[in-house]
């Protein structure tokens, strides 16, 4: 089987950019595990060259204000507090610094990366950078390994139990550039459930490698802040091993550019592994969920659920692919892009794709872009429910089947105050 | 209660006359009863007294009390207190039939400045008028209108009206779809809100549902306009002779 071969011949324009922004990278000499990590991504970067509007996988999103030598936004961003009542254990990180004490229970190993990289060998090794790199063999992600190289700081997370207590990751920032790094490994039947919420900068840039061995579970729940102007490009690497499970669900009410890119390996017998995701879009906002599944076994489950409600000229992206290699037969994967426009001037995009190679297989796609149903709402405004509270609920209806992709039930409510609230806050 | 006066309504999109000179005066706590043959406009008058677009209202007018219906928003109608069960009640997935219930009763008080209803008496109204509907706890908890049996549409639309205590209530074809035993339920439902200070505009194709919901006035409706008004035993000649003897009484 041949996999297209990656363009080789990068544009004069693609490679000053490059080298520009290499000028600015530390040639990581130093002895330890991390820094060799971060001077292989380093040539990574050098060899991909980074985005330009004209490649390919940026051709709804243009990467400029990731790519800019300075980030176009500098406010302060207070942490976020809607996971507060969660019972959670909860790490701060401060302008990309992970600051106070680790929470460390049984099964639960937590340090920052900034501690585990003073080591000369360390468990993290064999994933840091890792999985980002082997995300990178179908479609090239120089912003992953941009960031793996830049990251001086992150949480490395070993987890040996089944964790009932979620980790809660809170970010702060007093504006600016920051980039994270966390590598999560779950050993076989080991559980998490991470919290993460505000945001690391005015421009943030964060890595999350997510091993999943044997049995295990990893539950993802991200909920960012309503700021309008910062932009974030965030990277989720799952490698999953058999009966393994994966979810990941992000909620963004908002903010001028995000591109979320998920690359998930499934690559043991029965394994699941859902991605899913709302967001709000207000005027100047551009929302990019990138995804690609690929199923290198038998037996198992993906499911992509992504939700965008726009107006004021809000834009929407979707790009998922599932790759299902000739050996993953009983595959069965789903993949659901929707978007509602709430006026003629928001719009979505979005390129859904299927590439399979092998023949017992189920899956499905569909992308959907429409206006509010206009009979829906004229059924609540008949009850009494004046119009952007109809409009309002028509947006829970709209994203609803987003939301249901959260486990857990509690969880899952707070999400929802969460919108609920942000929605009649902005009418 | 409800006065219209020579309504004349056409289609936004095309150029179609649909009503065409319609009056109607119904009083404080009579039940009124409207029949007619499919198209003649019926649902198209119900949903221009509860505000919906795509019709232009090109004459006449339409008083709730004295207040003008037709300048107001539909949400605002409703808060005057103009409900209409809907012939084709609409699937809302996604949001609890609950959750729409309440946003309901309580946006409508707060339209009408009062306060909002305590969960607890919310909880315990529900309950009462459901279990009277045999609308069970599940029907509650699921999305509005998804999945349900056409009669479980129309019993969820009179636990609307119940809780919602509308003084102007249009009920547009209830009884379409129902067996005898759900058509039953829902006239027990619609009598039991029967008030002095509540008025029905009963819209219907038979005269069965008028056997349980005993109506004051019958008016034949036709072609956009009323061509006959009598009492109930109007119904009954519609129902043994067709609508055949009376429309050509009226050419
Ligand atoms: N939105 C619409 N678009 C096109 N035609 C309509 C629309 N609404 C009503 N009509 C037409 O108006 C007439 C009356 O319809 P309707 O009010 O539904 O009658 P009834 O409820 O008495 O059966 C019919 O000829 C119907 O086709
Ligand atoms: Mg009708």
């Amino acid at each position: 089987m041949v996999f297209p071969p990656k363009s080789t011949v990068k544009s004069k324009a693609k490679m000053d950019l490059t080298s520009a922004a290499l000028d600015q990278v530390p040639t990581f000499d130093g002895a330890g595990w991390a820094d060799k990590a971060r001077a292989a991504a380093r040539d990574r970067v050098a060899a991909m060259g980074l985005p330009v509007g004209r490649d390919e996988y940026w051709k709804y999103t243009d990467p400029t204000v990731f790519t800019d030598t300075d980030p176009r936004f500098d406010g302060a961003v207070a942490a976020s507090d809607v996971f507060a009542g969660a019972d959670a254990l909860t790490v701060t990180i401060v302008d990309g610094a992970v600051t106070g004490d680790l929470p460390q229970i049984d099964g639960l190993d937590i340090q920052s990366l900034a501690d585990a990289a003073t080591a000369d060998i360390h468990w993290a090794q064999d994933t840091f950078g890792v999985l980002e790199a082997a995300g990178q063999t179908n479609v090239e992600r120089p912003l992953a390994a941009m960031t793996t190289a830049l990251a001086q700081d992150g949480l490395m997370i070993q987890v040996t139990a089944d964790i009932p207590q979620p980790l809660r990751i809170v970010y702060a920032t007093a504006g600016g550039q920051a980039n994270v790094h966390h590598v999560v490994k779950l050993a076989p039947g080991a559980g998490l459930t991470i919290l993460e919420e505000g945001l690391a900068g005015a421009r943030a840039a964060t890595n999350m490698e997510v091993a999943v061995a044997d049995g295990a579970r990893f539950d993802h729940l991200r909920v960012v802040p309503v700021v309008a102007q910062r932009d974030l490009n965030t990277h989720i690497f799952a490698r999953l091993e058999a009966d393994a499970t994966f979810r990941s669900f992000t909620l963004t009410p908002g903010g001028a550019m995000t591109r979320n890119e998920a690359v998930i390996d499934i690559l043991g017998d029965n394994a699941t592994a859902h991605i899913a995701g709302a967001c709000l879009g207000d005027g100047d906002f551009h929302h990019d969920d990138t995804v690609f599944v690929t199923h290198d076994a038998v037996d198992c489950e993906s499911r992509q659920v992504f939700k965008k409600v726009l107006r004021n000229g809000a834009k929407g992206i979707f790009q998922g692919k599932i790759l299902v290699r000739p050996d993953a037969q009983k595959t069965d994967g789903y993949q659901i892009s929707q978007s509602l426009l709430l006026d003629d001037d928001s719009q979505f995009l979005a390129k859904p794709e299927l590439e399979i190679y092998a023949d017992d297989v189920a899956c499905s796609h569909g992308s959907t872009s429409g206006a509010i149903d206009e009979d829906a709402l004229f059924y609540l405004r008949s009850r009494g429910v004046p119009h952007a509270t109809a409009v309002d609920l028509l947006t829970l209806s709209f994203m609803a089947e987003a939301i249901e992709e959260i486990a857990d039930p509690d969880l899952a409510d707070i999400v929802l105050a969460h919108l609920e609230q942000t929605l009649s806050a902005r009418q | 209660m409800l006065n219209i006066k020579d309504l004349h309504v056409s289609l936004e999109e095309e150029d179609k006359e649909i009503l065409k000179g319609l009056s109607l005066e119904l009083e404080a706590g009579k039940v009124h009863a409207i029949m007619g043959p499919n198209g003649s406009g019926k649902s198209t008058l119900s949903y221009v007294l509860s505000g919906k677009d795509g019709y232009e209202v090109t004459g006449g007018s339409a008083q709730l009390d004295g207040q003008d219906l037709l300048d107001m928003d539909p949400e605002e109608r409703a808060a005057a207190g103009l409900f209409l069960a809907f012939q084709y009640p609409v699937e809302i997935p996604g949001v609890g039939n609950m959750t729409f219930l309440r946003t309901a009763v309580n946006a409508q008080r707060k339209l009408r400045g009062e306060d909002e209803m305590s969960a607890g008496d919310f909880l315990k109204a529900v309950r009462e008028k459901a279990k009277s509907l045999k609308i069970d706890a599940d029907m509650l908890k699921r999305p509005v209108n998804v999945g349900f049996s056409g009669g479980e549409k129309k019993r969820n639309e009179i636990l609307q009206m119940a809780m919602l205590g509308p003084k102007m209530c249009i009920l547009d074809e209830t009884d379409s779809g129902l067996d005898v035993d759900a058509m039953k339920l829902v006239a027990e439902g619609v009598n039991a809100l029967r008030s002095p200070d509540r008025t029905f505009l009963v819209i219907t194709h038979y005269q069965r549902l008028l056997d349980h919901i005993k109506p004051d006035v019958v008016h034949i409706m036709a072609d956009g306009k009323i061509i006959k008004s009598g009492g109930p035993e109007l119904a009954l000649e519609v129902e043994n002779n067709g609508y055949a003897d009376i429309l050509g009484e009226v050419a």
